[in-house]
């Protein structure tokens, strides 16, 4: 970086934002607002506005503002591996500043006719994923879930067996305690030679949040691309990174949308999520997400851009009846698993998991109707047992199953419960799949 | 006035106005002019990047007021700096329009994607829309001394198997001459092919390639009739329910994972058209890899040629640049009219057009223009009517007929349909294709609302013609009573459901299973099955008409029970039968096998219906 001018007459200041008189400054440069690393978002003449990550508290207007030449950048390279850093990519684990080729974060685009189509299968052992909602490298998911949910648990333990060479985790708005717990887990799985970390916790200036995703997927960037790695981007909480664009967006007085979001959150998010790949040479980004729901309303503007970006969506779910947490079969989905169940995966698996959510959501209506205190068919009870065993021996979390066994055990719950045409499956695979005698 | 000068080079024009960058938030710039530039014209920033070095971004003039204009630049702003150099290239927004476009893969401003090398797209990367030396074989459809108008055909070559006319001057005036025209043989694409004059003694050369300002439509038709013929889509629940027409306007709007952009696909692949126009607007990349990947591969049913012969994609994924996003549609649409006015019927698709009205409303905020609802530019019911607008079947100079059949998506803000796009779509199309987040989390697909959405073309005499003449003399009725099944239906089980399943007289059970019966045997299909997908429109006549005479008939049941018993049985049948090859042994059986059901249930035997044995883990199954 080559340090340019150094300028000392602020106009303006405000939360997160000040103004000052320059000139020869780019669009998106950094600087540096008395210390604070702030990057240039307006230019008006000789007025640059700058967004300062820190905060503008204790800048005076005669502060010294020292613009940097260039965007924020990352030292990518083997030294990144391991270790964990802060939003500006500096090392916050006691060890010294990784060195490698300087890469501008938030780099230019994949052309789409460069893309492979996602095709390989990521196995998970968690049947509400493998069965019904199949992940696929390359893929863009998130985890819908409120704040009480065990959603960074669950991601964790995605990852871990998700067998990926390089895991990136984003933390935005992480508790000191998560943070703590993901590292603690890492560790104990003995997988640090294989995760990189861009943290920034809730003891740091929210507006440097959103610094971290474009670090951690240019990270990603250089392991898939360079190195041909499948590359696993945990980025979580994505909720407070778009309250952080909306505490910016305020501050430059634009006009809010829905929810009081930027009108442009669609592009900001997606801008993200879209680094998600298959590349040509083998190397792949995953992107696990987790966007945190109030009261777990989705048709809030953070959610909701987010269902319209990414491929799918998982919700955890408490199973009242059997009390675990599962993936709930009915409003999860993932849009890439047809790309691979049935031909990655036994034939009868896009039927048996149909089937069994089909049958899932006809134990739901009978629930309802036995609230209601209305009388239940035989049917209904068939139903509501099969739901048990669906729950509690397949879908939940805690169950470690591969996918072979999962289509096994629905198909004994099929038997135990239904008759051959209640399933409405092909019927050549009831004649393969279907046990002959219920298993008892 | 981009038709005035057509032929900018790559923005490098001299003598045109050139200004400097005044200001910037985020893609626009405040440019300081002391010439005159014009509303949507193209300019070129002259930016130093760090590793590329001298490049130029392109952007549109979208605003003038005192000396600045507001420019949208397609591509990052990063790096501009106060001062920078814009080079104003007095031509509008354009696309290329010739021989060689099919098939290809385009970025929204036409940009070749294959031809831009490297896995990243790298700022001001620009390619050719279509190659000018390609060779082509012509035959002259025009003699010396003919009189000709804007859009009449001059002479006549192919591509992928389609005819390819070559289109006199869009934008010519009044009547010209053919002073010469090229005898049949080989030629260039952007070789001299005829040369025109007019009564003022103007000359004009003309080659096969023209090009046209995206934003303006081609208007070289003399008549615009309504549309009255069915596009076949093999999607049943439209081309039986919900009929969209050759010519017509229909939209899909539904929240996020209900089924919209598979439901396109399907229509693409499927649908009876001579070119289809994809148009990825602000959408998945992934998506896009899906058509590139499969079109290649897939035949097109009714041709037998493959799929991507015969298409042409606009990728603006959402990563790419906003303003190229706007830019996207319009480049599709006038690709769409240059096809029509060559007497084909052309099929455009857009996904999604709240991606484009959301990138109308990132620049109207930026312009600080007064907001309408949502934050939305006051004028986008306009703006959204005048380019559905630009759909419809024409009627050429010479009597032959074009059409472009336009479906866009839109994605509501919070599923909720009462927002600003969704309205004013409703009012800008004819066909309601509502996709319900209730029938996509039971997955009954495709999530087609069956009771709330609709087509108006059923109210056209015209269609109502064409239906009577060309696919059943019942056809209108047979949707009418559809609907009347689906609404009953839906009404007893709203009933159902607050009184329970005794509480009701046993009719209402038949009533709710005759609805569940005409959903999973006629709405309900499989887009990823290789048979179920697309039901040709025979076959379809045929399942309506089995499946009406089964919803017409009266039959006794012992309970409630014993109906849903049936139904389900029933069912299970059809939707054997519709995995079933047409015409297959198998289809014969499972349609023996429905009418084998309906017999013994009218004559009172009952079917096998013996419930496995109980499991020991269910006590109560047996309690009921
Ligand atoms: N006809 C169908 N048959 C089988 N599955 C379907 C069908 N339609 C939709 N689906 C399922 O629903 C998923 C989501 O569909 P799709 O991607 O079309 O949604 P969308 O409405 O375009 O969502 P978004 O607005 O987020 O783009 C698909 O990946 C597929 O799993
Ligand atoms: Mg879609």
């Amino acid at each position: 970086m080559h340090l340019r001018k150094t300028y000392t007459s602020i106009r303006q200041l405000t939360k997160a934002t000040c103004t000052v008189q320059a000139e020869g400054v780019g669009n998106e440069e950094l600087a540096l607002v008395g210390g604070k690393l702030a990057q240039v978002v307006k230019l008006n003449g000789d007025r640059v506005t700058l967004q300062v990550f820190g905060g503008t508290e204790g800048l005076f207007t005669d502060t010294p503002v020292q613009f940097l030449g260039a965007a924020p950048s990352l030292h990518v390279g083997p030294d990144l591996i391991g270790r964990f850093f802060n939003a500006y990519g500096q090392p916050i684990d006691g060890g010294p500043a990784p060195e490698g080729e300087e890469r501008e974060i938030g780099g230019p685009t994949v052309n789409p006719v460069r893309r492979e189509q996602p095709h390989q299968l990521i196995a998970t052992g968690i049947a509400g994923i493998d069965l019904n909602n199949t992940l696929v490298a390359g893929q863009k998911i998130p985890f819908f879930a409120d704040a009480d949910q065990p959603y960074n648990e669950v991601m964790a333990t995605v990852a871990l067996r998700a067998k990926a060479d390089k895991i990136v985790l984003g933390g935005m708005g992480l508790t000191n305690d998560d943070y703590r717990y993901f590292r603690q887990r890492f560790e104990s799985a003995g997988v640090l030679d294989r995760i990189v970390g861009f943290i920034n916790t809730t003891e740091d200036p929210p507006v440097e949040r959103l610094l971290v995703p474009d670090m951690a997927l240019t990270a990603a960037e250089h392991f898939a691309v360079d190195h041909g790695e499948q590359v696993l981007v945990l980025l979580t909480d994505m909720t407070l990174y778009a309250d952080a664009l909306s505490i910016v967006a305020n501050r430059m007085d634009q006009i809010p949308s829905k929810d009081s979001m930027p009108g442009s959150l669609y592009s900001d998010l997606a801008r993200l999520y879209e680094k998600a790949a298959q590349f040509p040479d083998g190397g792949s980004i995953t992107i696990i997400a987790v966007t945190t729901l109030s009261e777990g309303d989705i048709t809030h503007a953070i959610p909701d851009n987010t269902g319209y970006i990414t491929e799918g969506q998982l919700f955890l779910r408490q199973d009242s009846e059997v009390g675990k947490v599962i993936v709930d079969p009915f409003r999860s989905l993932s849009r890439l698993k047809q790309l691979v169940i049935g031909r990655q995966t036994r034939e009868d698996h896009p039927q048996v998991m149909n089937a069994a959510v089909r049958l899932y959501a006809d134990a739901s209506n009978a629930r309802t109707k036995r609230e209601n205190g209305f009388d239940l068919t035989d049917y209904d009870e068939r139903t509501l047992a099969f739901a048990r065993g669906y729950a509690r021996d397949i879908l939940a979390v805690d169950v470690n199953l591969d996918t072979n066994s999962m289509l096994d055990k629905a198909w004994e719950l099929f038997a135990q419960h239904f008759r051959p045409q209640e399933l409405g499956i092909k019927e050549n695979l009831i004649e393969t799949y279907l046990p002959k005698v219920p298993a008892g | 006035m981009a038709s005035e000068n057509p032929q900018h080079q790559d923005g490098s024009t001299q003598g045109a106005t050139t200004g400097v960058v005044q200001g910037i938030t985020a893609n626009l710039l405040q440019v300081r002019v002391d010439k005159p530039v014009a509303q949507n014209e193209i300019g070129y920033v002259q930016v130093e990047d760090r590793e590329q070095g001298h490049i130029e971004l392109m952007g549109e003039v979208i605003k003038y007021g005192d000396g600045l204009a507001s420019v949208q630049v397609f591509d990052s702003t990063r790096g501009i700096e106060v001062g920078t150099t814009v080079r104003f290239s007095t031509s509008l927004l354009e696309v290329t329009l010739g021989p060689g476009m099919l098939s290809k893969e385009y970025d929204g401003l036409q940009n070749d994607l294959r031809a831009i090398d490297g896995v990243f797209l790298k700022r001001g990367s620009r390619s050719r829309a279509l190659d000018p030396d390609a060779e082509w074989a012509v035959k002259p459809l025009v003699a010396n001394g003919d009189a000709v108008y804007a859009g009449d055909w001059l002479a006549e070559s192919e591509e992928n198997q389609l005819p390819h006319r070559v289109l006199a001057p869009l934008d010519l005036e009044g009547q010209w001459t053919v002073r010469s025209i090229i005898g049949e043989g080989r030629i260039k694409a952007s070789e001299e092919l005829a040369v025109l004059e007019n009564g003022e003694g103007q000359t004009r050369s003309v080659s096969m390639i023209q090009r046209w300002p995206v934003k303006i439509p081609v208007r070289a038709h003399v008549d615009k009739p309504r549309p009255h013929r069915l596009l076949e889509t093999g999607v049943r629940t439209m081309d039986t329910l919900h009929p969209m027409l050759e010519g017509g306007t229909g939209f899909i709007p539904g929240p996020f994972g209900s089924g919209k952009t598979v439901l396109q696909h399907a229509i693409s692949k499927q649908a009876d058209a001579d070119i289809v126009i994809v148009a990825a607007c602000g959408e998945r990349a992934n998506e896009v890899v899906e058509i590139f990947n499969e079109f290649p591969e897939l035949d097109d049913p009714r041709t037998g040629r493959k799929l991507m012969e015969r298409t042409i994609i606009i990728a603006n994924t959402s990563n790419m640049p906003v303003a190229a996003r706007e830019a996207s549609v319009y480049t599709a649409m006038t690709i769409g009219e240059f096809y029509r006015q060559m007497g084909l019927r052309v099929l455009l698709l857009a996904d999604s057009t709240s991606r484009w009205a959301q990138a109308l409303r990132e620049m109207s905020n930026r312009l600080e223009d007064l907001p309408g609802p949502d934050a939305f530019p006051m004028d986008l019911s306009a703006t959204i009517a005048n380019f559905y607008a630009r759909a419809g079947t024409v009627v050429l100079r010479n009597g032959k007929k074009g059409a472009i059949t336009f479906i866009g998506t839109v994605s509501p803000a919070g599923g909720n349909l009462k927002e600003p796009v969704t309205e004013a779509t409703k009012k800008a199309t004819r066909c309601f294709y509502a996709l319900s987040q209730g029938r996509a989390d039971s997955k009954r697909y495709p999530a087609v609302d069956p009771i709330q959405s609709y087509s108006k073309y059923l109210e056209y005499p015209e269609f109502l013609a064409y239906a009577e003449a060309n696919l059943s003399d019942r056809y209108a009725e047979q949707a009418a009573e559809m609907k009347n099944v689906l609404l009953r239906g839906s009404e007893a089980r709203d009933q159902i459901n607050i009184l329970g399943d005794d509480g009701v007289p046993l009719d209402y059970h038949v009533r709710f299973w005759r609805d569940e019966l005409l959903d999973f045997a006629i709405l309900q299909q499989d887009a990823f099955d290789d048979v179920d997908q697309m039901t040709p429109m025979q076959r379809q006549l045929d399942m309506a008409a089995t499946v009406l005479d089964i919803c017409r008939e009266d039959f006794d049941f012992a309970g409630f029970e014993a109906v849903s018993a049936f139904y389900k049985d029933l069912i299970n049948a059809f939707r054997q039968w519709n995995y079933a090859p047409l015409d297959s042994e198998e289809f014969a059986r499972q349609r023996e096998r429905i009418a084998k059901l309906v017999r013994e249930q009218r004559e009172g035997q009952t079917s096998d219906n013996t419930a496995p044995s109980t499991a020991a883990d269910q006590p109560t199954a047996s309690a009921s």
